[in-house]
């Protein structure tokens, strides 16, 4: 495939966001765009941002002439100033010269707002990226054209896809310094197009790019490659889609109950999936009570809808028991509900995730108790899961998930609100681990499906055996047996044939 | 027991305006989202009021937030007591004109020690006056929670900070050791004596506050708008001079400009810039041209190196 052809993978039309209650006018989607990049120090990746900031004019005369004074005067070969000391914005970082956090860029052009995640390539920095990733529909993912993919390359592109970003920029740096050589940046291309593919990404631009002369990213960079004919950077992320209100159904996570005399009692929260109007049945959860929506609340108007992402406060029409942390959602598509889930998990803390420990879980505005359990940690070099019993800091694992209380979610592939946790250490109060659902587990086991695997949970010499049988022989791969006591066994499966 | 204050429902007069667009919204429903999730998650939060822009547009948030409910916590303004003559007559005009607490704390050392702008520097004065006192003003009300209009565009230590940014009980911020936030999901678990500073305009640029003042139409400072004052220039700065406490120094003249404020503090250390811009399309039309950066005017933020990075570790907002 050519580059060209490539790049314009990526273009597909813009979604558009219709709000309910305006005419049926089609909209262009003016919503911020947020991104992140990823890439090392070497790559130039400060010196793309600082680009991104100076030919859009984000940058002022004050922050230019500070910045040359901070520089001490140290400018690149074109005359402008060091643009890595724009964003590195702690002294800490600058006396170390690297990035050690993530910080949030502000840019615009006429066509669209843009934030940033600036986060560091450094490995041992995972979690700083998954922060990043998190909020980010879209990942610019930075190479040296010199060098090539490396191992971070795929490290990131891994995080990313995990996190849920669906769409990708490869922008291959430094293209000036190989002499504009159009095979190497094809050559880089074609292989970071099947690393993509291999994770599930299809929407990917690959831009050879010169940050330091500013080619190909907010100016083309014809002069020097006219042999490129594919979008600038800022052109692809003119055009691409922001985070599309996922459509499991409405889903309304209730933040505060409003009670500010005896005639009102209002819902407060921020629509996280589909959309509401008056008179639509709901249920409320988990009691399971069912009502209908009378009025939908703003400061300006009472709204005939609401859509995700509005902030409303909803009026039901009869007296039910709702309060903080219970979710609002549509009766046909309801969220899972149980007290045994599947998560994929990011760990934040020098502690890592300790299998047993009784953690919170933080999820919309519901706060519960929940024991952590490793199944398996992915191997970021390769993309295996390799069985785990506990998760460092930067891993990323597979766990159980159990409850005390009914929890409420969605699968994060469906939804990334509802699908998506924090885990707070009680003994520190800090943000230890970020989570995502895959599926809801039975309550006590017994045999379901993860993705495409099977799960069998039975005593230990009953399935020594079965595997041992030909039906198993080949397909030790897609089966994780559990071993359990005879006793547990029997629980199990009378809970099967009921 | 929540410190929650009585509500009572309020009777907006249907609006007329058009609805916003989706940039401003998305931000719009990102604040009241904070705003919200601090006062069911903490139990005496508190609402940092400078009277300035932001100040304004973060109360305009408030006031949407819990609607029809009162703003369901006190505003608490620090004094210096060098603020602009106008800036205090606004402030209570709109408290009275929304029904809202307000707590007013000034350091009482500003009195005793006779501490001033002129006196002691900008850097010991604000770090008295304006640091020193606000941490008095948050242990005397025992808040858990502050809310602050701090954007992350505005300065590059404030890039890296988080929504909900974590103060240990001596009110420091330690920017190597913040908690990390994914999604919208805060974690607001505190010990007693911690307290969490919630920034619900962290996403906003300049243009992004001044475009939704226009579209809410939000009453603001009428110092934000070009007319002609009394002007001393000190230290490449146009003063106002209005206050009988500037004492003009050897070579000093007052003469009249027609000068407006970009932002607004304490009046010594803010400097007027020249413009006409006397309406909202003006200052946004100007602000788009603009070739410096609107903290360009205050002088506390280039009295030392990573100044706003140091004064921000020991607790000023």
């Amino acid at each position: 495939m050519t580059a060209p052809a490539l790049a314009n993978a990526a273009l597909d039309e813009t979604a558009v966001a219709l709000p309910v209650q305006e005419t049926a006018r089609v909209v262009r989607d003016t919503r911020p765009l947020r991104l992140i990049t990823c890439g090392s120090v070497d790559d130039g990746k400060s010196t793309l941002i600082g680009r991104l900031l100076w030919d859009t004019k984000a940058v002022k005369e004050d922050q230019a002439a500070s910045l040359q004074r901070d520089s001490n005067g140290k400018q690149n070969d074109l005359g402008l100033p060091d643009f890595a000391l724009l964003l590195d914005g702690l002294q800490a970082e600058r006396e170390q010269g690297i990035t050690i956090d993530v910080a949030y860029r502000y840019f615009s052009t006429d066509k669209r707002s843009f934030i940033v995640a600036d986060t560091p390539g450094h490995e041992q920095y995972t979690r700083n990226m998954a922060t990043g990733a998190s909020t980010a529909d879209l990942a610019v993912l930075l190479v040296d054209a010199r060098v090539g993919l490396l191992e971070q390359t795929r490290r990131h592109a891994t995080i990313a896809t995990l996190m849920g970003i669906r769409q990708f920029v490869l922008a291959v740096n430094k293209i000036d310094l190989t002499n504009y050589d159009r095979a190497r940046f094809e050559q880089i291309s074609h292989e970071f197009k099947e690393l993509a593919l291999s994770l599930g990404v299809r929407q990917v631009t690959a831009i050879p790019v010169s940050a330091l002369k500013g080619e190909n990213v907010v100016y083309d960079g014809r002069a020097s490659m006219p042999w490129y004919e594919g979008p600038t950077l800022i052109e692809v992320l003119e055009l691409a889609t922001t985070r599309s209100a996922q459509t499991v159904g409405f889903r309304l996570p209730v933040q505060r109950v409003s009670r500010p005399g005896e005639s009102f009692r209002g819902y407060q929260g921020t629509v996280a999936g589909g959309s509401v109007k008056p008179g639509d049945s709901v249920v409320i959860l988990p009691s399971g009570m069912v009502a209908n929506v009378t009025k939908i609340v703003t400061f300006d108007l009472v709204r005939n809808a609401a859509v995700a992402g509005d902030a409303i406060t909803l009026v039901l029409d009869r007296q039910v028991d709702v309060s903080r942390g219970d979710v609002i959602a549509t009766i046909d598509s309801q969220p899972m509900i149980g007290l045994a889930f599947d998560a994929q998990l990011v760990a934040l803390q020098p502690e890592g995730i300790q299998p047993g420990k009784r953690y919170w879980l933080k999820s919309g505005s519901r706060r519960q108790r929940v024991q952590v359990q490793p199944v398996s940690q992915l191997e970021l070099k390769t993309g295996k899961w390799n069985h785990a019993d506990e998760l460092p800091m930067n891993a990323i694992g597979k766990v159980h998930l159990a409850f005390d209380e009914q929890a409420i979610f969605d699968t994060y592939e469906q939804n990334r609100t509802t699908g998506a946790f924090i885990l707070i250490d009680p003994d520190t109060n800090n943000t230890v681990a970020g989570g995502m659902i895959t599926a809801k587990r039975a309550a006590l086991g017994g045999i379901h499906t993860e993705e495409s695997r099977v799960i069998l949970s039975l005593p230990a010499d009953l399935a020594d055996q079965l595997m041992a049988t030909e039906l198993f022989a080949n397909r030790r791969e897609d089966v994780e047996v559990r071993r359990v006591t005879a006793g547990k066994a029997v629980e199990i499966i009378d809970t099967i044939d009921q | 027991m929540p410190h929650t204050h009585p509500e009572t429902e309020l009777h907006n007069p249907q609006s007329t305006k058009p609805p916003l667009d989706p940039h401003l919204k998305a931000l719009e429903n990102e604040a009241i989202h904070i705003f919200r999730e601090v006062a069911a998650e903490f139990e005496r939060p508190v609402m940092l009021y400078s009277i300035g822009k932001d100040s304004s547009v973060l109360l305009h948030l408030a006031r949407k937030a819990f609607y029809p409910g009162r703003v369901p916590f006190p505003l608490l303004h620090v004094d210096t007591g060098w603020k602009f003559r106008e800036m205090i007559a606004f402030r209570d005009e709109m408290v009275e004109k929304y029904d809202l607490d307000l707590v007013v704390h000034t350091n009482p050392r500003g009195a005793a020690e006779n501490i001033t702008p002129f006196t002691h520097g900008s850097a010991l004065y604000t770090d008295i006056m304006k640091t020193e006192a606000l941490r008095q003003a948050l242990d005397a009300g025992q808040y858990d929670a502050a809310f602050g209009g701090a954007r992350r565009d505005e300065e590059a230590s404030r890039a890296k900070e988080r929504i909900y940014s974590f103060r240990t009980p001596d009110h420091r911020w330690d920017p190597r050791n913040q908690r990390p936030e994914l999604w919208n999901i805060y974690n607001g678990m505190i010990r007693k004596g911690e307290s969490v500073r919630a920034f619900p305009l962290s996403n906003w640029t300049e243009v992004d506050i001044w475009r939704y003042i226009q579209a809410e139409e939000i009453p603001i400072v009428p110092l934000y708008f070009a007319k002609k004052r009394p002007i001393v220039e000190r230290d490449g700065m146009m003063i106002l001079a209005e206050d009988p406490r500037l004492e003009l120094l050897t070579g000093e003249a007052k003469r009249e400009e027609v000068i407006r404020f970009r932002t607004l503090g304490c009046f010594p250390l803010t400097g007027a810039i020249r413009s006409s811009a006397t309406t909202l399309d003006d200052i946004i039309s100007e602000l788009e041209t603009a070739t410096v950066s609107e903290r360009q005017g205050r002088a506390i933020d280039r009295d030392q190196a990573g100044s706003m990075e140091k004064k921000k570790r020991e607790g000023y907002f």
